[in-house]
C-alpha cells in the first residue's frame, strides 16, 4: 500500500514539475505548483500510516500555506494581467541582468 | 659651532638696539600690500558677481566677468588707452570691439574705490619704510635686526622660523620697492583705469609687492624662497593679465617655466647648505661659512653655482633670459615694476645676501662676473635692432642686470646694489615713459579705428611736440642709463667699472683662475666687455629716443592730431622718477667728485657687505685711488658720449618707413640681431621640441599607455566575470525553473549516489 501511494505521488509530482517547466501560462504553472504541493501532501499521508500522525499535522500546515499562497499568487497574477493584458511568462521578463 | 650658538644666545639676551623703535613694525611692511590684495581681490570678485548680462564683458572670459574686453591689435594697455573715451568714442567703438559688445569702455563699478586702496597701501608702506629707515639712521645698528614670529618648519635638525631680517641691505631695497612701487601704482591708476579687470590688476600688483617684501625681508633662505616663488606667480599672472589673447598667456607660461629651471638651482643650493652647514638662516650661514667651508673648495663653489642658476632665472641672465622679452606682453606698468625695477633684481639681491658664500668661492664669483658681462653685451647688441619700444627696454634691462651681475660677481656689492637702485629709478621712468607713449599712440589709433601697432617705433617719430613732458623726462632717463656724468647711471655704472678694474689689479679673484684663464686677465676682459656694452647702451637708447621723439612723424596723417600727453596722474610719477634719475647718483658720490657727502651708500651697507668685501681684498680696506677713479670715470663718460654721438650721426629717423609699408630687408648681422641671434628658435629645436616629442611619444603614449593598460586590466577582468553572471539573469521564469530543477536533481542525485 505504501509503495503504491509513494509511486502515485511521485507521478503527480513529476507531472507538476513538467507542467511548471513546459507551460507558459502563469495560471497553469500556478496550478502545477499546487499539484506538486498536493503530491507532497499525499506522501506525508502515506508515511503517516506507518510512522505516526506527525505527517498528518504537516499536511494541515502545507494546506494552510498553499491557501495563503494561492490568495497572494492569484492576486499578483490578476494585477499583472491588468497592467499588461497577458499572463504569458515569456512576456514578463523585466527582472534581468 | 658651539661658540657661534653661544653668540646667538647672547645676542638674544641683550635686546637689539632697534627693538623698541619703529623697526618693531617691520611686519606691517608686507602686510599692508597684502591687505590691499585682499580688499582689491574681494572687490574684483564682488564686482564680477554683480556684472549682469547687460555688461559686455560678462559674456566672455571663463567666469571672470572682468576678462579683457578688447583684444585689439597687440593688446597692450588697450582699454587704458581708451581712457579719453567720450560719448562719441563709446558710440564709434561698437564695431571695433572684437567681443561684439555694445560699448567698449566699461569702467569697473568699483574702479574708484580700487584707485584709492591700491596706491594707498603702497604709500603707507613707503611711509612706514621711511620711518623705520629714520630709526635705523639714528641707531646705526651693526647687526641685523631679526624679528621671529613662529616656528615654521621644526623637523628634526631642520628648524626654520618665519622670521624677518631688517638690516641696511634689506632697508635700501624695501625703500626702492615701496617707493618706486607706489609711483608705479599711481601711474597705473591712469594707465589701467578703463580696463574691465581693474581691481584684479591692482590685487595682483599689491600681491606682488607683498611677496617682494617677503623675499627681501626673509631672515632665511626658505622665507626668501616663498617670496621668490610668490613674485614669480604674480609675474605670471600679470604677464598673462590679458589672457584672452593666447600669445599673452603663452608669454606668462614661458616666464613661469624658465623660472622653474632657476628655482631648481635655488632649492638644490638650499639642500646642500643644510646638509653641510646645518642652517639656512643668513646670519648663521655668514658666521659659519668661513670656518665650515673650505675657501674655494668644491662644495662652496657648487652651492654658489646652484644659487647662481636660481639668480639667472629670476634676473633674466644667460641662459635663462629668454622669458623677459616675452614678458612685455603684460601691461606696461607691470613691466616697469616687476620686469625692470624690482623682481628681476632679486637675483642680484640674493647674491649680495649670500655674499659671504660667494666671497669664499672665487671661481663661482668669476662665473657670475662672466655671465653678467656676456649677458650685458649680448642683450645690448640685440637691443640695437628691435623695433618694439618695449622690447628695446626689455633687452636694455637684461643688459643692465648683466652689469649688476658683473658688480656682485666682482665683489663690488655696494656698486651692485647702487646700480640696482639707480636702475630702478631710470628704468622705471623709461618704461613708464614708454607707457605714456603707447597710451598716446593707442588713443590716436583708437580714434581712427586703425589696427596699427602702437608699440612699433617705426610708427612713431616726432612725438616731441605732442608729448613734451614725456620727451624731456625720457631724455633724462636716457642720459642716466647711458652714463652721462652727474646723472644717476653715471655714478653706479662707473663704480661697477672701476671696482672691476680694481679687483683685476689685486684681490683673491684676480689670483683665482676660471676654466684655466687667470682671474686677473678675465676681469680685465670683463671690464672691456662692459665698456663695449656701455657704448652700445648709449647707442640703442639714443636710437630709441631719436626714432620715437625726433624726426618726422610716421603715425599717420589723421592720427597725428590725436596724439596727446598723458593725464597728470601719469606724468606726476614720471616727474618724480625723473628727479630721482637725475640726482639719484649722489646717493653714493665717489671720492674724486666731492660735490655731495661721499660714499653714503657704501658706508651704509658696510655692516652687511663689509666682511665679504674684506675677504675678497684679503683684509685690506679697499681704498680707491682718486686719480685712477677719475681716469676710469673719464673713460666711461667718453664711451657713453661717443655712443650718443655715433647714434645721432649714423641714425636717420627721416629714412624710416611706417611699419605698414614694406621694409628694407635686414640681412647679415642686422638680420641676426633682429632675430635675437635665433636663440628662441635654437631653444625650441634643442630643448622644447625634443621634450615635447619625448613626453608625447614615450611618456604619454608609451609608458603611460603601458601603465594604464596594466591598471585597467584588473577591473576589466572583474567586469568580464560580472558580465557572465549577469548574462544568467535572463528574466525568463522558465529558465530559472529549469536551473532550479536541474540543481535539485544534481544535489539529490549526489546525495543518493553517496549513500
Amino acid at each position: 500500500m505504501l509503495a503504491e501511494s509513494l509511486f502515485f505521488s511521485a507521478i503527480l509530482f513529476a507531472i507538476g514539475v513538467v507542467g511548471v517547466l513546459t507551460r507558459r501560462n502563469a495560471i497553469i504553472i500556478f496550478m502545477c505548483v499546487e499539484l506538486m504541493l498536493n503530491a507532497v501532501n499525499l506522501t506525508f499521508i502515506a508515511f503517516a500510516q506507518v510512522y505516526g500522525y506527525a505527517g498528518q499535522v504537516f499536511v494541515v500546515f502545507v494546506m494552510t500555506v498553499a491557501a495563503a499562497e494561492a490568495a497572494v499568487g492569484l492576486a499578483i497574477i490578476i494585477s499583472i494581467f491588468r497592467h499588461r493584458q497577458t499572463v504569458n511568462l515569456t512576456d514578463i521578463n523585466l527582472l534581468k541582468g | 659651532m658651539l661658540l657661534q650658538t653661544a653668540a646667538v644666545v647672547a645676542g638674544g639676551v641683550a635686546p637689539h638696539p632697534l627693538s623698541g623703535t619703529a623697526a618693531d613694525w617691520v611686519w606691517a611692511l608686507p602686510l599692508l600690500p597684502l591687505l590691499g590684495f585682499v580688499l582689491n581681490g574681494a572687490l574684483a570678485i564682488v564686482g564680477s558677481a554683480r556684472l549682469g548680462p547687460a555688461d559686455p564683458s560678462a559674456t566672455d572670459g571663463a567666469g571672470h566677468g572682468d576678462a579683457h574686453a578688447g583684444g585689439h591689435d597687440s593688446g597692450h594697455g588697450v582699454e587704458a588707452a581708451a581712457a579719453t573715451a567720450t560719448e562719441t568714442l563709446a558710440d564709434g567703438d561698437a564695431g571695433h570691439d572684437d567681443t561684439g559688445g555694445t560699448a567698449a569702455v566699461h569702467r569697473h563699478p568699483y574702479a574708484g574705490l580700487v584707485s584709492i586702496i591700491g596706491p594707498l597701501v603702497l604709500l603707507a608702506a613707503f611711509a612706514l619704510a621711511c620711518v623705520i629707515c629714520a630709526a635705523m639712521v639714528a641707531v646705526q645698528p651693526v647687526t641685523p635686526f631679526i624679528q621671529r614670529y613662529f616656528a615654521w618648519m621644526p623637523v628634526g635638525d631642520l628648524k626654520i622660523d618665519a622670521a624677518f631680517q631688517l638690516d641696511q641691505l634689506s632697508m635700501v631695497v624695501v625703500l626702492v620697492i615701496t617707493g618706486v612701487g607706489a609711483l608705479i601704482h599711481l601711474f597705473s591708476v591712469g594707465y589701467m583705469r578703463d580696463d574691465p579687470g581693474y581691481p584684479r590688476y591692482f590685487a595682483y600688483l599689491n600681491l606682488f609687492v607683498f611677496f617682494m617684501l617677503v623675499l627681501v625681508l626673509g631672515a632665511n633662505l626658505p622665507v626668501t624662497f616663498v617670496g621668490w616663488e610668490g613674485v614669480g606667480l604674480c609675474s605670471y599672472l600679470l604677464i598673462g593679465f590679458w589672457f584672452s589673447d593666447r600669445a599673452n598667456a603663452d608669454a606668462g607660461m614661458k616666464a613661469f617655466i624658465a623660472n622653474r629651471v632657476g628655482d631648481f638651482g635655488f632649492m638644490v643650493a638650499m639642500f646642500l647648505l643644510f646638509a653641510n652647514i646645518g642652517t639656512l638662516q643668513y646670519t648663521e650661514i655668514a658666521a659659519a661659512a668661513p670656518t665650515a667651508l673650505a675657501v674655494g673648495g668644491p662644495l662652496v663653489t657648487t652651492v654658489c653655482l646652484f644659487l647662481l642658476l636660481g639668480c639667472t632665472g629670476k634676473s633674466a641672465q644667460i641662459p635663462l633670459y629668454v622669458w623677459l622679452p616675452d614678458a612685455m606682453a603684460g601691461p606696461t606698468p607691470v613691466s616697469a615694476l616687476i620686469h625692470a625695477a624690482t623682481m628681476v633684481t632679486a637675483g642680484v639681491y640674493l647674491v649680495v645676501r649670500t655674499s659671504m658664500l660667494f666671497a669664499i668661492a672665487p671661481a663661482a664669483s668669476l662665473t657670475v662676473c662672466v655671465i653678467g658681462a656676456v649677458t650685458a653685451l649680448f642683450a645690448a647688441t640685440i637691443g640695437l635692432k628691435q623695433w618694439d619700444i618695449k622690447k628695446v627696454l626689455a633687452y636694455s634691462t637684461i643688459s643692465q642686470l648683466g652689469f649688476m651681475f658683473v658688480a656682485v660677481g666682482a665683489g663690488a656689492y655696494v656698486a651692485g646694489i647702487f646700480h640696482l637702485v639707480t636702475h630702478a629709478f631710470f628704468k622705471a621712468l623709461l618704461f613708464l615713459g614708454a607707457g605714456s607713449v603707447i597710451y598716446a599712440m593707442h588713443a590716436a589709433y583708437h580714434e581712427t579705428h586703425s589696427h596699427e601697432d602702437a608699440q612699433d617705433m617705426r610708427n612713431m617719430g616726432g612725438l616731441r611736440s605732442a608729448m613734451p613732458v614725456t620727451w624731456v623726462l625720457m631724455w633724462i632717463a636716457t642720459l642716466a642709463i647711458a652714463g652721462i656724468p652727474l646723472f644717476a647711471g653715471f655714478f653706479s655704472k662707473d663704480e661697477i667699472l672701476s671696482t672691476v678694474f680694481a679687483r683685476a689689479q689685486g684681490s683673491t679673484l684676480s689670483d683665482a683662475s676660471w676654466m684655466g684663464i687667470p682671474g686677473g686677465a678675465l676681469l680685465y676682459a670683463v671690464y672691456g666687455i662692459c665698456l663695449i656694452a656701455a657704448f652700445l647702451t648709449a647707442v640703442y637708447m639714443t636710437r630709441l629716443m631719436l626714432y620715437t621723439f625726433h624726426g618726422p612723424n610716421r603715425t599717420g596723417d589723421t592720427e597725428r592730431a590725436h596724439l596727446h600727453e598723458a593725464p597728470v596722474i601719469m606724468t606726476l610719477p614720471l616727474v618724480v622718477l625723473g628727479v630721482l634719475s637725475a640726482v639719484g647718483g649722489f646717493l653714493n658720490d665717489p671720492a674724486f667728485l666731492p660735490i655731495a657727502p661721499t660714499d653714503l651708500l657704501g658706508r651704509w651697507l658696510e655692516p652687511v657687505v663689509g666682511p665679504a668685501t674684506l675677504q675678497l681684498t684679503r683684509g685690506v680696506p679697499a681704498e680707491a685711488d682718486p686719480r685712477m677713479s677719475a681716469i676710469l670715470a673719464a673713460v666711461a663718460s667718453a664711451v657713453a658720449l661717443a655712443g650718443i654721438l655715433v647714434a645721432v650721426v649714423r641714425l636717420k629717423p627721416a629714412a624710416l618707413r611706417p611699419a605698414r609699408e614694406p621694409q628694407p630687408p635686414e640681412t647679415g648681422i642686422e638680420g641676426l640681431l633682429a632675430h635675437k641671434y635665433y636663440v628662441d628658435e635654437a631653444y625650441d629645436r634643442a630643448i622644447i621640441t625634443p621634450t615635447v616629442v619625448l613626453s608625447r611619444n614615450i611618456l604619454w603614449r608609451g609608458l603611460d599607455g603601458l601603465i594604464d593598460g596594466v591598471v585597467n586590466l584588473v577591473p576589466r577582468i572583474w567586469r568580464w566575470i560580472g558580465d557572465a553572471g549577469s548574462a544568467m539573469q535572463t528574466g525568463e521564469t522558465g529558465t530559472y525553473a529549469w536551473v532550479l530543477v536541474v540543481g535539485v536533481v544534481i544535489v539529490l542525485g549526489t546525495v543518493a549516489l553517496r549513500t
